[in-house]
């Protein structure tokens, strides 16, 4: 697709929107009161590595899934998911895309097509599989994204779900988000391969080695990825590198990352990346950029104060949907004093 | 009607299930041409075809996975997983995706997962071990255990159309030892009713699976020193038929995935109150 410059101001406010999003969710995490806190848990955040998230997702169509990991804010927003929604899950109100019965970035969206993300991370793998053998299987022409980092690619089902993607020649792209630390360690403790897309050799998968903080290359580097799995040529390995500019979450001052590291980094930050090439190469100045700022900023003001308005879950409802519901009270299995938890459901 | 075995019965559960719904396929170790390593995928792969019927790497997880998401998609997957053992190394996505999915996400996986389960076959540690009491404490998994033919078959197909993750636990010794006239058509058992067996006064077996057939023989046994034994065979542990079995104390967290939001996760700790509750049932009793 061409990059017009309304869709490099589209993926530049993305940026913008997610990092302002998530700067305010650590403003929350640092100055709410720990004996009634807004924020039920920590906020995990994304900054410094947006561009994966949103160059990445721009790339899909209707059609395509998504299984993101938890540095993924950015595709949450492209897909469609609103901030307050995102407030209201970090709030845990019974408004929230999971009811309150979880917290912050552990959420997915069946009607965006935004899998349910775990904190084991690398399981989204193979489940990423199976919506893609079921597109196959039905002849949809659509594919599935799936994100997950450096630390995750350790992790044993991520290798198994990568060859059998690869056996099945499913359309999948997996993105590693390589952003130098799992946590505190940082990636010489995990891995001694060069670049993990070399890893996709050993599954005879194409590998595709991105700049993770240039969200144009990010997009058209997905695009290209988008078109060789969809032509059934099987899945594909994409390794984007960048830098967690944050703690693992909004407890951790990263006090493990050397400052020149970070020093290094700061200069190749996303948003200062792509703000400069817009000024350089499109109608858009400073003045537009404080513009679009003090726009974005509003919105998530008006997004998180709306969402803290939700009500609180009811402890009464505690046990609904544990099943699916179907006509009875099948929620109650377990409890001796409820009435008979017996059911049948209709073909 | 006719006289299936009981591995049969499943076998043709699955061909009846497969004929009733385009969505409905079937996938694991071996269980193509070859026919599963027990036989019961025999003559799928000829009658439906390799896309709905088809051999996997040996990649317990990402079986396990594809189930998860061919259901999320609107398929209706039915996996199998060739010895109940092997299933260890596919916790992660059976536990920590697909049991709570529908909790957490409010979206339904209509998925089944195959596993021949249990000893008798001499064939050691890894391939006749019972794992459904690890099963049994993970909310939002159901778990059949079938005691007869027509049980296997009529409750397969109910597993199958159903709209949550059902782990189907055959009893391998069963599956060439036991036979009975089962409906050649489409029936279906519902989950979560148990039945009783036999009817006795003086005590109550309650079991499920192979040792059904061992407990009504040993009940026979008794009754011949007088002693009056009901065997009330639970059928699916999740559902447990708690009406059938007349009580439960229960003391300890709500039966659910550990909830986030503050009003939710106090209301499913232990509480003081709540033992205290069940001391005063107990009690009663």
């Amino acid at each position: 697709m061409e990059l017009t410059p309304d869709l490099l101001k589209t993926l530049y406010r993305y940026l913008v929107t997610t990092r302002t999003l998530e700067n305010r969710v650590a403003t929350i995490c640092q100055s709410q009161n720990a004996n009634d806190p807004l924020i039920v848990g920590k906020g995990y955040l994304s900054t410094g590595q947006e561009a994966i998230s949103v160059g990445a997702s721009v790339a899909l169509r209707q059609g395509d899934w998504l299984a993101v990991g938890h540095r993924d804010m950015g595709a949450h927003l492209v897909r469609g998911i609103t901030p307050q929604e995102i407030f209201a899950q970090y709030f845990c109100r019974a408004t929230s895309l999971t009811q309150g019965r979880d917290e912050n970035i552990h959420f997915g969206c069946t009607e965006k097509k935004i899998l349910g993300f775990i904190s084991h991370m690398g399981a989204s793998a193979c489940v990423a599989n199976g919506l893609a053998a079921a597109m196959k299987y039905r002849g949809d022409p659509n594919f599935v994204l799936t994100t997950f980092g450096d630390g995750a690619s350790s992790q044993g089902i991520v290798h198994e779900s990568l060859n059998y993607a690869a056996v099945f020649k499913l359309p999948v792209v997996f993105i590693i988000n390589n952003n130098r630390y799992a946590i505190s360690t940082p990636v010489q403790e995990q891995f001694t391969v060069k670049n993990l897309s070399d890893r996709a050799a050993g599954y005879g998968i194409p590998g595709m080695l991105v700049d993770g903080n240039d969200v144009v290359a990010v997009y058209q580097n997905t695009l290209k990825a988008r078109e060789h799995v969809l032509a059934g040529k099987g899945p594909v390995l994409m390794e984007c590198k960048t830098m967690r500019m944050c703690g693992h979450g909004t407890h951790d001052s990263a006090g493990y990352v050397p400052r020149d590291e970070i020093a290094a980094w700061e200069k190749r930050d996303p948003l200062l990346l792509m703000k400069e090439r817009l000024v350089k190469e499109i109608d858009f100045t400073e003045e537009a950029d404080k513009k679009l700022n003090l726009e974005v900023n509003e919105l998530i003001e008006a997004a998180w104060q709306a969402a803290a308005k939700g009500p609180a879950p009811r402890a009464e409802d505690l046990l609904t949907g544990v099943y699916t519901e179907v006509n009875d009270g099948r929620n109650d299995l377990r409890r001796g004093d409820t009435p008979s938890p017996l059911y049948r459901h209709g073909r | 009607m006719v006289e299936m075995t009981y591995g049969g019965a499943i076998r043709q559960a699955l061909f009846t299930a497969m004929a009733a719904d385009d969505d409905v396929y079937v996938f694991g170790e071996d269980v193509a041409k070859f026919g599963g390593v027990f036989g019961i995928t025999k003559g799928l792969y000829e009658k439906f075809g390799p896309k709905r019927v088809k051999n996997t790497p040996l990649s317990e997880g990402a079986i396990i996975g594809e189930a998860i998401g061919a259901a999320l998609y609107g398929l209706k997957p039915v996996a199998e997983i060739q010895f109940s053992d092997f299933i260890t190394t596919a916790m992660s996505p059976l536990v920590d995706v697909a049991a709570n999915y529908h909790y957490r996400n409010n979206a339904s996986l209509p998925l089944v997962i195959r596993m021949p389960s249990g000893g008798g076959m001499r064939i050691g540690n890894f391939h006749s071990k019972c794992l459904e009491a690890w099963f049994y404490h993970v909310p939002g998994l159901k778990i059949v255990v079938p005691s007869t033919p027509r049980d296997a078959k009529g409750m397969l197909l109910a597993a199958i159309n159903d709209p949550d993750p059902v782990l189907f636990l055959e009893q391998k010794r069963l599956y060439y030892t036991v036979k009975e006239e089962v409906e050649e058509e489409y029936f279906e058992v519902p989950l979560g009713f148990a039945r009783t067996v036999r009817a006795g006064s003086d005590l109550t077996l309650v079991t499920y699976g192979a040792m059904v057939g061992l407990a009504v023989e040993a009940s026979q046994e008794a009754s011949k020193q007088g002693i009056s034994v009901e065997v009330i065979d639970l059928r699916t542990l999740t559902p447990l038929d708690e009406a059938t079995l007349k009580t439960s104390l229960r003391v300890g967290a709500e039966f659910c995935p550990v909830p986030a939001a503050p009003t939710l996760e106090d209301a499913y700790l232990p509480s003081v109150e709540k033992v205290l509750m069940a001391i005063d049932r107990a009690m009663k009793y």
